[in-house]
C-alpha cells in the first residue's frame, strides 16, 4: 500500500528531515510510526499525502509513483487517503453532519448516499446523536472522533493519523486506537504516528522507529514493552 | 489563465482512479445539485453580512450606472437632434443685382440637381415682409430707403443628401454658382452637436472601461478578503481531496452575485434618473412644440447592463481566485 524507496526530504531551509528511508506497508496492514520530537514522523506522513514532495527517492501509494503524480491529480490521491490530525481541523461554522459529509460532497456523491454514509460513519464513532451539533459544543475526544468519522466516511483504502491521541486521557486514547483497529480489521491499511509508547506497547502491530530522519528500527510494538 | 471548472466525468474514466473506482449513483445529477447548492449557499453567505454586501454592490452599481446613464442620455440627445437634421436646409442668398427671372430659372435648374428635394423662392419683398412681421423692427425698416434683404432660394436636400460629406459637396457646388452670394447650411449646429455627442459617447465608453477596471479591483479585493478569511477552510478541504475547481466555485459564485446585484442597482439608478428627468423634459419639449419624449432603458441596453455586471463580477473574482487560491496549500 505504501512503499518508500530510499526517500529523503530536505526542507527549503536546508534541514534534512528524512534521509534514506525505505520500507513497505502491505495493503490491510496496520503500523505505528514513532520517534523523538523532530524525528520526521509528520514529514513522512506529509510525503504520503503529497502535502510535501520528496527531495530524493520514490514514494508509492497504492501502486502509484507519487514523484510522477501531477499536481492536478493530487486531489484524487487524497480521496484515497483518510487523514486524521492532532488538531482536529474541523470547520467550526458547520454542523458535525456537514463536517463529516464534506469528503463525500467533494467526491460528488448523491444526496441520499451522503446521508446514509455519514450516519454510518457517525454511528461507528458513537456520535450518531450529535450530528446536528456544532464542533465547538463537543469535547476534545468527541471532536477527535468527528475527525475520524470524516476520515473514514469515504471508505478510503488507507488511513493516516498524526498524533491522533495527542491530548486525550488514556481511556479515550485506548478507545480511539480501538477504532483504528476496527477499521483495520475490515481491510483498511493504517499508519499512525505517535510517541505514546504506553498506549501502543499494549497492542500488537508493526512499529517503525525514526531517529534524526533515519529509519532506525522496523519491528513490533510488543518489543517496546520488552525493552522498557 | 486556467479554464473554468470542468465537469468531472465519472472517476472510473480517469486513469488515476482505476483502483477501487466506486461509482456512486447519479453523479451528473449530484454535480448539478452541488452547483445549485453552492449558488444558493454563496448567496446565503452574502446575506449574512447584508451591510458590507450592500456596500460592495452599491459601489459596483454606481460604477455601472455612471457610464450607462451617460450613454442613454447621449442617445436621447442624438435621437432628438436627428429629428432636426431631417429638416436641414440650405439658404442660398442671391446677389442683389440678379433679376427675378434669372433667379426663377436658377431655381428650376436646381430642382433637377441630384440630391435636391425641393427649392422654394423667397423674393426680396417677401423676405422683408417676413422680417417685418417676425422682428418687430418695422418702423426702423420703413426709414430705410431701400430693401436691404437679398432674395433667397431655400433648398431642401433629399434624405440621402443629408449625410455630412454629401452635404459638404453640395454646398461647395452651390457656392460656385454666379448668382449666389452665400450658401448657408441652416442646421450646421446640429452637425456640431452630433459631433460633440459622438465625442461624448466615446468619452462614456472610456469612462466605462475605467470604471470596469475599478469594478474588477473592487470585486477582486472583496473576494481576496473572503479567501483570506476562509483560509483554514480552504486548507482543510484541500487536504480532504477537493480540486481547485471545487474550492474556486463558491468564490466565483460570490463574484457572480456581486455583479448581478451591482447591475440591478445600476439599472434602478438609471431608470430612476430617467424618471426624474422625464417630467421636465416633456415640459420642455412641449414648450418647443416637439413630440420628443425621453426614451427609457430598452431591453437590449438592460440586458447588456446585466451581462456586463455579471461578467465583471465573475472576472474580478476569477482574478482574485487565480492569484490567491493557489498560494493556500496545507503545510
Ligand atoms: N515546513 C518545514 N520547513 C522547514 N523545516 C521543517 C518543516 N517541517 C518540519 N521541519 C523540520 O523537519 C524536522 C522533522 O519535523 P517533523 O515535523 O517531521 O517531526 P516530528 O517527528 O513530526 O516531530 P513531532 O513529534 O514534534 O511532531 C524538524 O527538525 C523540523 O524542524
Ligand atoms: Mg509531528
Amino acid at each position: 500500500m505504501i512503499q518508500f524507496d530510499n526517500v529523503s526530504k530536505r526542507y527549503p531551509g536546508g534541514h534534512e528531515a528524512l534521509s534514506g528511508v525505505s520500507f513497505h506497508i502491505q495493503p490491510g496492514e496496520m503500523a505505528f510510526l514513532t520517534g523523538h520530537s523532530g524525528a520526521g514522523k509528520s514529514s513522512l506522513l506529509k510525503l504520503i499525502a503529497l502535502i510535501e514532495r520528496s527531495s530524493r527517492g520514490q514514494v508509492f501509494v497504492d501502486g502509484q509513483n507519487l514523484s510522477r503524480l501531477k499536481n492536478r491529480h493530487i486531489p484524487h490521491l487524497r480521496r484515497k487517503i483518510g487523514i486524521v490530525f492532532q488538531s482536529h481541523n474541523l470547520l467550526f461554522d458547520r454542523t458535525v453532519f456537514d463536517n463529516v459529509a464534506l469528503p463525500l460532497i467533494i467526491a460528488g456523491y448523491h444526496q441520499s448516499e451522503v446521508g446514509r454514509r455519514v450516519r454510518a460513519a457517525l454511528d461507528k464513532v458513537g456520535l450518531l446523536n450529535r450530528d446536528k451539533a456544532y464542533p465547538i459544543t463537543l469535547s476534545g475526544g468527541e471532536q477527535q472522533r468527528v475527525g475520524i468519522a470524516r476520515a473514514v466516511v469515504n471508505r478510503p483504502p488507507l488511513l493516516l493519523a498524526d498524533e491522533p491521541t495527542g491530548n486525550l486521557d488514556p481511556a479515550l486514547s485506548r478507545e480511539i486506537m480501538g477504532l483504528f483497529e476496527e477499521f483495520n480489521r475490515v481491510g483498511v491499511s493504517v499508519l499512525i504516528a505517535t510517541h505514546d509508547h504506553d498506549l501502543i506497547s499494549r497492542l500488537d502491530h508493526r512499529l517503525l522507529t525514526l531517529s534524526g530522519g533515519r529509519l532506525v528500527r522496523d519491528g513490533r510494538t510488543t518489543e517496546l514493552a520488552a525493552s522498557a | 489563465m486556467k479554464r473554468p471548472a470542468r465537469k468531472p466525468r465519472p472517476r472510473a474514466a480517469e486513469p488515476e482512479a482505476r483502483a477501487k473506482a466506486q461509482k456512486p449513483r447519479g453523479r451528473t445529477n449530484a454535480y448539478f445539485t452541488h452547483h445549485l447548492w453552492v449558488l444558493v449557499s454563496s448567496l446565503g453567505q452574502l446575506w449574512r453580512t447584508p451591510f458590507s454586501t450592500l456596500m460592495t454592490a452599491m459601489v459596483i452599481g454606481i460604477a455601472l450606472a455612471l457610464p450607462a446613464g451617460l450613454y442613454v442620455l447621449l442617445n436621447n440627445v442624438q435621437q432628438l437632434s436627428s429629428g432636426w437634421e431631417d429638416s436641414a436646409q440650405v439658404s442660398l442668398f442671391i446677389e442683389r443685382d440678379v433679376a427675378e427671372k434669372r433667379i426663377l430659372a436658377l431655381a428650376d435648374r436646381l430642382r433637377n440637381w441630384e440630391g435636391v428635394a425641393e427649392v422654394r423662392y423667397i423674393s426680396r419683398e417677401q423676405a422683408l415682409a417676413e422680417f417685418r412681421e417676425l422682428s418687430g423692427f418695422g418702423d426702423a425698416l420703413d426709414s430705410l430707403a431701400e430693401n436691404p434683404l437679398p432674395a433667397v432660394l431655400v433648398l431642401r436636400p433629399t434624405p440621402a443628401q443629408a449625410e455630412p460629406a454629401a452635404m459638404g459637396r453640395l454646398l461647395e457646388r452651390l457656392r460656385q454658382l454666379d448668382a449666389v452670394d452665400q450658401a448657408q447650411l441652416d442646421m450646421e449646429w446640429v452637425r456640431r452637436l452630433n459631433g460633440i455627442i459622438e465625442v461624448g459617447k466615446r468619452g462614456a465608453l472610456l469612462l466605462g472601461v475605467l470604471l470596469a477596471m475599478a469594478i474588477l479591483l473592487v470585486v477582486g479585493n472583496t473576494i481576496r478578503l473572503t479567501i483570506f478569511a476562509r483560509r483554514e477552510e480552504i486548507v482543510i478541504t484541500k487536504l480532504i481531496g477537493a480540486t481547485n475547481a471545487f474550492i474556486r466555485r463558491p468564490f466565483l459564485y460570490t463574484g457572480f452575485w456581486y455583479g448581478l446585484m451591482g447591475a440591478l442597482i445600476a439599472w434602478l439608478l438609471v431608470v430612476g434618473f430617467l424618471i426624474l428627468l422625464s417630467g421636465p423634459v416633456t415640459q420642455l419639449s412641449f414648450l418647443y412644440d416637439s413630440q420628443f419624449r425621453l426614451a427609457g432603458l430598452d431591453l437590449v441596453t438592460s440586458l447588456s447592463l446585466l451581462l456586463s455586471g455579471i461578467t465583471l463580477g465573475l472576472a474580478g473574482s476569477w482574478l482574485a481566485v487565480g492569484r490567491h487560491l493557489q498560494a493556500i496549500e496545507p503545510e
